[in-house]
This record gives C-alpha cells, structure tokens and sequence, in this order.
C-alpha cells in the first residue's frame, strides 16, 4: 500500500490499515477541513498521513506548537462553520484541556472531533491515564471504537452528533486500537468548504463569568439530550446471549473479550458500548436484566465499572458486579485475551486445568532502547559528563525531558533525575535553584522547547535562578518518527516556512551566557560547558547537531571508523560512550562498519589514538 | 474459521513491520480476515521489536500465550524471549545470526549460547528451523533481504494459509522496485532453506 492510498483510494475498496490511518480516511470521509496535532505515540501515525495528504486533499493540517494551541486552531475553524480535527497522544490532552473545558461551554457550529490516544501499559509515555474522564469533566459526548473500521465509520457520526448539538466530541482509542492494523473497507471522500465565517456572538463565545453561568447551564441541557441519544444508539450493541453472566465492555478490551468467549464458548451475554459518555444508561439496565451477575471489562480506570453501579444504586437493583474493584480484574496496565479468560473463568467459577504457559530458564540479558549509533545528544552527554568529573562536582542534579534525550537516564550517561511532562526540565531547574544549592545541569529538545520551554525560561530568568541549560537542537522531533517543529523552514503540509530561531528567543528573553555549540566537537564542547558551570545565573547552550535518522536520509556518509593496532582495549570508549556500533570481541575492541555513522566522536575521546577514520565500503 | 496466529520477533530495523505488513495485505487479497498489531515509538530505538498477526476469524490483534502457530524470530535472542507465545504443536523459524544488545559488556547476563537457544526452542516446539538468514540475505544480494528470507521461510512451513503468488504480489506492492529481484531471489532461498 502507498500511504496515500488514504486518500485517493475509492468507495468500496478495501485497504489494510493502521488504526490511525483509518481516523484519517474518515475525517476525509466526513469533509474536515482543518486539522491539527503534536505528534505523540499512540497518535503519531494520524498527523504523518495528514501531512502527505492534506494538500492533495485541498484541506488544511498543521503541527501546532503544542496541543493546546492544536485544539485551539481546532475550535476556531468549528466555531467559523468547518469540521475540525484535533489529535493527540492522552497526556497531550492535559495541556489542551484549559482551552477543551471551555470549548464545551461556548460550543461549535462546524463540527470539531477531539481524538485522544490513551497508552495503557506504558509504552511510550510517563503515566496511562485513562482520558475518558476528560469527558466526564468536560461534559462532552465519548466513543470509543475498538478496530480501524469503527475507527473511520465512527467519525462522521462524530461529526453530524457535534454540530447536531454543536458540542465538541471525544474519541478515545488506545495503543492496541490505534497501532492495530486490519481490514477497512471505505467510503466516498466527502470534498466539503474550506472558508468559513465567524459570526460575532459575545454571549455566547466570550465565558465572562456572566455568560459562563448561562453556558454552562445549556451545556447540562445538551448532555441530558445527548444521554437520550447514548441509549438509543446503535453503536451500542448486544453480541451475544446465551449465559447468565454479563460482560460489559468496550474500546480494545471488547476484542479480548469477543475472542475469548466465542474460543471457549462461554456461557456470557456481551454487551459492546461505544458511545460511553454520556452513559447509556437504559440500555445497560435493559441488559442487565436478563443476566444474574454483570461483568465490567474495560481499560484503564473503572469508569464504566462506577456507571453501572451508580446506575444499579439509581434503581435500587441488587445484582453482583465484578470487574476491577473487587479484584475480578487486574486495576491498572492493559489487558489482553488471557487476562479476560481468567476473569470471565473467576466470576463464572469455572475451574479448569490450564495448559502451562511455556517459560524458560535460560536468563535472557535485556535490550533496552538507546540513543542510535551517531546520535549527536551521546555526544553531548559524553562531554557533560566528562566536564563534571574533571570539575569534581558532586551532586549535580539533571532535569531532563520528553524526546529521545530521555534516553541519557540509561547508564554510562546518568544525566536524568527528574522528568515531570514536556517542559518539566526548565520549571523544575527554577525550583531546585531556589530549593538547594546543588549544581543543576537541565536538557530540553528543539520541539520540546517550543511546545512547553518558553515560558519556564522567562520565568528563571525573571527570577534570577542559577543553572545551565542545554537545547538540544537536533532539528526535528526525532522520537515520533521526525516530524518538523517551528524551528525548521518547512510545515506540517510540506510547504515553505518562517524558520524560528531558538537563538533569538533565547537572546530577547536577556540571558547573558549564551552559547552554540557543535556537540560532535568534543573540545569545544567541553570548554563551553566549564564557562557555562562558572557561570552565575541561567546559562544557555544550544547544542545543534541533525538527528542521524533524518541527517541519513538527506546525505549517506562515506566513512566510518575503525580501530588501529595501537589499541590497548583499555575500553574506554565502551564505558564512557556506549555507542551501539562499538563492542568488545574477546576483549578485543571492534566497530560494526555497518551501524558506525562516522560521527568521529569516538576518535576524539580515545585516550590512545586509536581509532581513525576509513573510506566506507561502496558494497555496504 | 480458527485463524493462523503468527507471533514476529526481532530487532528494531530488520524490517519486521514491513513483513507483516506484506503477509497481512496478502491475506486480505485472499479475501481472509485478518488483524495485526505493531509497536512503534519509543520501542524501536534499537529495542525488541514484535508484531502478532492473525489470519482468519478473529477480533483482537493479540495472541493468547501459547496459542502462537508460527514464530517467527528474526533473531535468536528474542525468539526465546517470545516462548511464552508458542506451545509443543507450534512452528518455530529463526535466524541463527545472533545481534548483541548493545550494553552487553554491562548486562547481568551473558548472550546465551546459539546451541542453546536452539535445543531450548527444540524442546518446546513441534518443529525448529533454524536458518542462516543473514547468510542467504547476502547470498541474494543484500543484507536487508533478511526480512523476504524470513517471509519465504514462514510461507514454507506446514499450515501458512497464504499463497505464494498472492504473497508475491503483496511483496511487489510493498517493497522498492529496485530492490524487487533481490528481494525475490531471498523470498525463494527462504523457502527452500526451510523445505528441505
């Protein structure tokens, strides 16, 4: 398949898609005009496709500064009459949700979709919040799909229940969901305006706490409404009846639990809500009533779990409800299709001998993820660490942030003590300044910078806080897959764009001590970060140097390094950079010609000399 | 239908996404039912790297513990690492080309022995093929055709659901016109190298 298939390919065709790639094919489907994100895995992939198609697709997508500003531009385009689309990963919807609560009061016209893509199990984020409870707070309607195909049918009925009640909508997928690839069979694209026009209207559009007061009174209006609606829904739906037990599920975990119980032809009931929010409520008491005992299967949060039981708790209906609060279920983390077996098996006390699930003895070292072999923020951690040690600074604390830097918390490096969300690095620097006197030594990406870094700098500067900060400039935002960020002269459509100097902002905010470095320069490096370290006040150094998975694609390098015969295997470079392409072959030093970039940074540091650059092999 | 539930492991880079990707596309070019779950993100920087696919009936993207018909390993380590996911009628293919973890020299444990990791794997499948995969890879012409030798080798084990020639066609549509006769060449050394 070529991606842009996404959009080109025609009504009844069927294409194996991503389930990101199929929120795309259905925002297309509905007619969205304006769409806009910061990447974040789970949700990544959605924005990467709209950036290849947009143009094609005459519609407009951007990669916003941070998410709030996202759904920002989200609102303005649905309040002037355009279908809006806003994505995101779940924790980026934190820093949208100042501008979300309020996006629920003042309402839409244009229909406007809100996707968050929640992490359940961790895998690439710092919490697994569950973001249905975004919905809850904001009051506004949520459905969860649970495979590609939901995923595209579902957003154009997002987008007629938006404007039929002109409130933004949630949809809530997870990593097994988004990153699910199967079978979607399409639609037509739906080619609709792209100029809207904002009708002026202050009583409604302006929360002063006045027409605040008024707002949110119509908003519990709509949602009333809109719980008719849940429990007339369609998407909401019985799958099988044939038990005395009721499973009630949704998202990913209904697919656990459909597999499971048609497998083992277990005696169950399985109701599947996607429209969750508000909660259906009659439909589940209709379900309920021709089962003993319900089961409540869903990932993260007991969400449902508290419905059912306040709704049970309404009618006075006394029946047993199992699922995560009374241990049916495991609490927290994902589930998977043997999780739901055993917890499907405990409620129904079925016993049966389990075949055993193979294991081995053998102890298996790990492979964690790492910085890639020439990847310019080794070099930087290399250098900080080294200037540290011959400083003889003890105690130097590293608040450090979100991107591929975080990776620096791995040993040799060490450099990462303290990481709260994007940003976190710079306010948190301002704390420990005013809490201790230890040295502080903060990192903080390009895109990371522009998302959330600004304000906290202005604040240490304001405040006349002590520490050093390193930007790490590796012109993109590497961990998602590359995408491009205001620092760089091209946006999220591909076209030509003003260039953001970091430098500048820097500069207009007063700080003093500010430095550019090339971080592949050791020595220059080094010098820098001592002047930095002596330095009283907030001292910035903007390491900048391309990411080697973009710098790769734009120019092959044509040398590589090896190892002399003055080699000692001292090992130097082993312990203290810890370079993927460097290892020890019966204590003999090697370098994989096939992983080494040439970044020569491992020439420099050698203590022996002993490592020299070699013309690459043309065959490799 | 009961579905073929293929379990791939390996190393970020080896092309495994793309793999499954080709064997996914084929089944639904057959008309099969078919999911398929992949890892991305902070995962890949050089990390384990695993899909699950599933052809015929099936909902989730997730295979049950021990409920793998086929794994496939693209390298030795991280195929023991996925042993929970076959039991002693599964197949199992491997690349014997080993690929340290690049902190090995630090690690707790050491790289445990290819003779090892076979015999392990031996004993708690039904069938073991253990293949040179990076050797053929090169002998086809390119150390990156690793991922069509292990795709040609899955498609000659007993029960693959998906027919040569529409797996063909799917790699056709998904790899580089001018890699294709390379990438071919691995896919046919792949399956003979598990036939015989």
């Amino acid at each position: 398949m070529n991606i842009k298939d996404v959009l080109t390919a025609p009504k009844n065709e069927v294409l194996f898609l991503l389930g990101n790639e199929a929120a795309v094919r259905g925002a297309l489907e509905a007619g969205v005009s304006v769409t806009s994100t910061y990447p974040g895995t789970p949700s990544s992939e959605i924005g990467d496709v709209f950036s290849k198609v947009a143009k094609d697709a005459d519609i407009y997508f951007e990669f916003s500064t941070n998410e709030k500003v996202a759904l920002e531009v989200a609102a303005a385009a649905a309040v002037s009459g355009l279908r809006s689309f806003t994505f995101m990963k779940h924790v980026g919807l934190n820093v949208a949700s100042d501008s979300l609560m309020t996006t629920a009061y003042s309402g839409v016209n244009g229909g406007m979709v809100v996707l968050s893509a929640d992490d359940p199990s961790m895998f690439s984020s710092q919490n697994e919040q569950d973001n249905r409870h975004y919905a809850q707070l904001a009051s506004i309607p949520l459905l969860e799909p649970s495979n590609p195909q939901e995923i595209k049918d579902i957003m154009n009925y997002c987008y007629q229940l938006s404007e039929e009640f002109q409130i933004p909508v949630l949809i809530r997928t997870t990593t097994r969901v988004s990153h699910m690839r199967g079978v979607v069979k399409l639609d037509s694209i739906f080619k609709s305006k792209n100029i809207g026009f904002f009708y002026k209207d202050p009583e409604r559009f302006v929360p002063v706490p006045e027409a605040a007061r008024k707002m949110h009174k119509k908003l519990m209006e709509k949602m009333n409404k809109l719980q008719e609606r849940a429990n007339e829904s369609t998407l909401n739906q019985i799958f099988h009846k044939n038990g005395s037990l009721g499973v009630i599920t949704s998202g990913g975990a209904f697919n656990y639990v459909m597999d499971v119980v048609e497998e083992n032809n277990l005696p169950v009931n399985v109701l599947k809500l996607t429209f969750t929010h508000p909660f259906p409520e009659e439909t589940v008491l209709e379900f309920i009533n021709d089962v003993e005992e319900i089961l409540v299967v869903e990932e993260v949060d007991p969400v449902m779990e508290n419905a059912v039981l306040a709704v049970l708790g309404k009618q006075g209906v006394k029946k047993g409800i199992h699922g995560k609060l009374d241990g049916s279920l495991p609490l927290i983390y994902e589930y998977n299709p043997g999780i739901v077996l055993n917890g499907i098996k405990k409620v129904l006390n079925i016993k049966t001998i389990e075949k055993e699930i193979q294991e081995t003895s053998i102890p298996l070292p790990e492979r964690p993820p790492t910085l890639c072999p020439g990847c310019p923020h080794r070099a930087i951690y290399y250098s900080v660490k080294k200037v540290i040690s011959d400083l003889d600074l003890e105690n130097v604390i590293f608040p450090t942030d979100i991107g591929c830097y975080t990776l620096g918390i791995e040993s040799p490096y060490k450099a990462g003590d303290y990481l709260l969300s994007m940003g976190s690095s710079i306010g948190t620097s301002c704390g420990f300044s005013k809490a201790t006197r230890q040295c502080i030594v903060s990192f903080i990406g390009d895109s990371t910078f522009f998302h959330a870094g600004i304000p906290p700098l202005i604040n240490a500067v304001h405040n006349k806080d002590r520490f050093v900060l390193i930007i790490l400039d590796n012109r993109t935002t590497a961990m998602t897959g590359g995408q491009p960020h205001p620092g760089l002269p091209v946006d999220g459509m591909g076209e030509e764009a003003p260039e953001i100097s970091i430098e500048k902002i820097v500069e207009a905010m007063g700080i003093k001590f500010l430095r550019n470095i090339n971080p592949l320069n050791l020595k220059q490096s080094q010098l820098i970060l001592r002047e930095a370290l002596e330095y009283h006040g907030v001292a910035v150094i903007i390491s900048k140097y391309p990411c080697m998975l973009i710098k790769s694609k734009v120019k092959k390098n044509n040398f590589v390094v090896e190892v002399k015969d003055d080699c000692i295997n001292c090992a130097t470079c082993i312990k203290d950079l810890s370079c993927p392409a460097i290892y020890a072959e019966n204590d003999t030093i090697r370098i994989d010609p096939k992983l080494c970039r040439g970044c020569s940074v491992c020439i420099q540091l050698c203590p022996e000399k002993a490592i020299k650059v070699k013309k690459r092999n043309i065959n490799y | 239908m009961k579905p073929f539930n293929i379990y791939i492991s390996g190393v970020g880079g080896q092309g495994i996404i793309k793999t499954s990707i080709v064997m996914g596309e084929a089944a639904m070019k057959m008309g099969k039912p078919v999911v398929m779950s992949e890892v991305h993100g902070m995962a890949q920087r050089g990390g384990v790297v695993s899909t699950e696919l599933k052809i015929g009936s099936s909902r989730s993207p997730i295979i049950q513990n021990g409920h793998a018909d086929l794994l496939l390993a693209f390298e030795p380590l991280e195929a023991l690492r996925a042993i929970h996911k076959i039991n002693r009628n599964s197949y199992v293919i491997i690349n014997t080309s080993p690929i340290m973890p690049f902190n090995i020299s630090e690690s707790k444990y050491s790289y445990p022995d290819i003779s090892i990791i076979l015999e392990e794997l031996n004993s708690k499948s039904k069938k073991l093929y253990a293949i040179d995969g990076v050797k053929i890879a090169k002998k086809a012409g390119h150390i990156l055709s690793l991922n069509m030798v292990m795709l040609g080798g899955a498609s000659a084990v007993p029960g693959f659901p998906l027919d040569e020639k529409i797996l063909i066609e799917s790699i056709k549509d998904n790899l580089p016109q001018k890699s294709l006769i390379t990438n071919l060449k691995a896919f046919k050394e792949g399956f003979i190298s598990v036939s015989e």
